[in-house]
């Protein structure tokens, strides 16, 4: 019996890695759902990105106060994770403390991961609250109600758990080092959980062994929760912040795709000598005409949809939108979230219907995102500058518009009015293209 | 002191064996909107003083597609920009100027893809460069001690970033440039883009150029300076809602030179 919490340990730390390993899968799976767009190019303008936005959080402190209260809770998350390292092998060998023999470094490392615990904690706290006491607009709006704000408080009281633990377990510890208990060598700095000593005055040693292994177990079994929680929340940024940096835009923030597939119906249509009963479609005879634009997720690209699964709902693009500021239904986190709900319907109806999409006559278009959204936008790209993890949710919404117009010819009548004169006289109003030049003889 | 403007067009010139340096791209607003069209003539009488070799490409010239593409008719954009693009190279040309952001935005991000490749300057950035080779002198007497506020376009600030080169050229009016407060990368729509100038607003409780004139508002202007056609008549629509068009002036920054050399 003397291997059991070994072999406890070793079970949970195989069950959790495998639920995770397969929410990764079916992350993956999701996300291949989309179009494939070549995103092989500037490597190097790609890596600097990465690092400048997600590992250095460029973006975050355009926000002062929020990206402070951020960069502690991320670098000391990191940071205290290689604590667990450490745990993981203890666990496994049944050790204590095995690092220990780094002597001076490991006070150090464990008096640092204690500092940046409480810093954690205090971060954690005035996240919360901004959230439910100050009740700052951005957290507040619509979409914000049941899981997402749910969500949002539970990963903060999950921080705010782990790392009350952390502290316990090593508060505790070091109480049996002062008992010399056999088993508990002496190691580590402890400048924040030396604190706890009041706390632990008296209590037998028996105890102080009960509240320490439960402390470590809690510590450990949380963060295997809190890794296969992350498929299910916006806390899933803490990984896939890193590759969406990665994949986002490089171009102009004006410039939109160029749509291949229309330019070469377009040249032959221009073209004088072309055979007109050639197969103009630029497909392959008995190959599917492809759709224009989006109308739901699997009409969307890769990028768009790892986009939708890293969103922070931190609604930082929502509170620039001028659309949103000025009372619209139109909130660009709104697109984000309501691509990632869908994005889980369709793959929940994978797993149900073994692999296959089994039609359930909904799309992200209407059942989702009602056009009255898309038709607000004034294409003014606040929400992609402020978004701190390069999420574009312009581009979702033009592709909208894009099926829309293309495949429904559902524009509203002005604008279809505006097209109209366009074919027909060159200029978005009705004037004709021959008094162009008219203003130079006015006076 | 008017005096007549010179706009050579493309196909005189062409006739005639010449080729100018710049093309300059009117673009409909600037071509057919009143208000715009006095942007158009400043803009060319600055031209005509420093001799830019330069023409336009008058009734050949045709919309860029930008209205087109942004409300998601691929088709009719690029019908557009094809046509346009083989009427450029049919001239040879080699550098645009516009005094549209949209424009700007669409020649030179979107008509590469198509064949159309070019250097595309917004004429902030070409009278910057006027300035520096000395083509033209700005003494700032008339705007001296007057407060603008410049109003970013979306789609010369966020989405081209230029934020620069038209504050550079208010700052040498000796004018006191005084910021909203939300400027350069976190700059207000005025609520024009995405073919928005062209359909009534969604529902909602104020209308977008209301906010972004309210914002102008706040930091006591005697102009708001605004460098895109379609912002110049969103923001002349608002401080007209606010009654203020008898104080508060929207003018263009090339109209803000024009007016500083008195031409
Ligand atoms: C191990 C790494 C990370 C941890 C532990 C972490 C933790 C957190 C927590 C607890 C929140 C919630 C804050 C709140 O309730 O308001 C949050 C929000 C957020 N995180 Fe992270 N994060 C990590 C990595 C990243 C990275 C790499 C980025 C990329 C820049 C990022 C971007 C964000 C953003 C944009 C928000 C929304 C914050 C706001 O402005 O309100 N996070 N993160
Ligand atoms: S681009 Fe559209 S969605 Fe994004 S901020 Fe501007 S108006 Fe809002
Ligand atoms: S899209 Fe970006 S800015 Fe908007 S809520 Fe998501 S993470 Fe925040």
């Amino acid at each position: 019996m003397q291997y059991l919490p070994n072999i406890l340990f070793v079970a949970a730390l195989v069950a959790g890695i495998g639920f995770f390993v397969r929410n990764v899968k079916k992350l993956a799976r999701n996300i291949k759902l989309g179009k494939k767009v070549d995103v092989t190019d500037n490597t190097s303008i790609r890596w600097k990105n990465m690092f400048k936005i997600a590992l250095g959080q460029t973006k975050m402190v355009v926000r002062p106060i929020p990206g402070l209260l951020h960069v502690i809770v991320y670098l000391g998350f990191i940071i205290i994770n290689i604590e667990v390292l450490e745990i993981i092998i203890d666990g496994i060998l049944g050790t204590h403390r095995i690092f220990s023999p780094l002597g001076a470094v490991y006070d150090f490392l464990i008096a640092s991961f204690e500092i940046l615990a409480l810093l954690v904690i205090i971060a954690v706290i005035v996240f919360w609250i901004r959230r439910n006491i100050i009740r700052l607009g951005r957290f507040i709006k619509p979409e914000m109600t049941g899981w997402p704000k749910t969500d949002a408080n539970w990963i903060l009281y999950i921080e705010l758990i782990l790392m009350v633990l952390f502290l316990t377990m090593n508060g505790a510890d070091y109480q049996l080092q002062q008992m010399n208990v056999a088993h508990y060598t002496k190691a580590g700095a402890f400048p924040i959980s030396q604190f706890f000593t009041p706390f632990f005055e008296g209590m037998s040693m028996p105890s102080l062994i009960l509240i320490e292994r439960s402390a470590w177990w809690l510590h450990i079994l949380g963060i295997l929760f809190f890794l296969n929680y992350l498929y299910y929340s916006k806390h899933l940024h803490i990984l896939l912040a890193f590759p969406n940096t990665y994949f986002g835009k490089l171009d102009p923030k004006g410039k939109l795709n160029n749509l291949e597939s229309v330019t070469q119906e377009v040249r032959l249509m221009m073209d004088p000598e072309a055979d007109p009963y050639a197969n103009t479609s630029g497909v392959e005879d008995g190959q599917e005409v492809p759709k224009f634009g989006a109308s739901d997720v699997m009409d969307l690209t890769r990028v768009q949809l790892l986009n939708a699964y890293t969103c922070t709902e931190c609604g930082r693009c929502t509170n620039e939108c001028p659309a949103n500021q000025t009372g619209k239904k139109l909130s660009p986190r709104k697109i984000m979230m309501d691509t990632r709900d869908r994005l889980e319907e369709v793959g929940k109806n994978l797993d149900a219907n073994k692999g296959t999409f089994k039609n359930d006559e909904k799309q992200l278009l209407d059942d989702y995102i009602t056009r009255e959204e898309l038709w607000a936008c004034t294409s003014c790209n606040a929400c992609v500058e402020a978004c701190p993890v390069s999420i574009d949710p312009l581009s979702i919404i033009m592709d909208m518009r894009q099926y829309l117009v293309m495949e429904q010819s559902e524009a509203p009548s002005e604008l279809n009015n505006m097209m109209g004169n366009i074919e027909n006289n060159g200029a978005p109003w009705p004037f004709s293209q021959l008094d162009r030049l008219n203003w130079a003889k006015e006076n | 002191m008017e005096s007549e403007l010179k706009v050579p067009t493309m196909a005189e010139l062409s006739a005639a064996g010449q080729q100018p340096e710049i093309l300059f791209w009117v673009g409909c607003a600037g071509s057919f909107d009143d208000r715009a069209k006095r942007i158009t003539k400043a803009f060319v009488k600055i031209l005509n003083r420093a001799q830019v070799s330069f023409a336009v490409l008058g009734t050949e010239e045709s919309c860029t597609g930008d209205p087109a593409k942004r409300t998601g008719n691929e088709f009719l954009f690029q019908m557009q920009a094809v046509s346009n693009i083989e009427v450029l190279n049919a001239y040879e040309v080699k550098k645009v100027v516009t005094t549209c952001p949209h424009c700007f935005n669409t020649l030179k991000n979107e008509y590469p893809d198509l064949g159309g490749k070019y250097e595309v300057m917004h004429h902030t950035q070409f009278l910057e460069e006027l300035i520096k080779e000395g083509k033209i002198t700005l003494e700032g007497g008339k705007f001296k001690g007057k407060r603008i506020t410049y109003h970013d376009p979306c789609y010369l600030g966020r989405a081209n970033n230029v934020y620069k080169a038209p504050r550079d050229l208010i700052e040498k009016l000796d004018a006191e440039l005084v910021e909203m407060k939300n400027c350069k990368k976190k700059g207000l729509c005025c609520g024009a883009g995405g073919a928005q100038m062209f359909k009534e607003p969604e529902k909602g409780d104020k209308d977008v150029n209301i906010e972004r004139t309210e914002q102008a508002l706040e930091t006591k202007p005697d102009i708001i300076a605004a460098a895109c056609p379609f912002c110049n008549t969103m923001m002349t629509d608002g401080v007209k809602n606010k009654e203020k068009e008898a104080t508060i002036a929207v003018l263009d920054i090339a109209e803000l030179i024009a007016n500083a050399k008195d031409l």
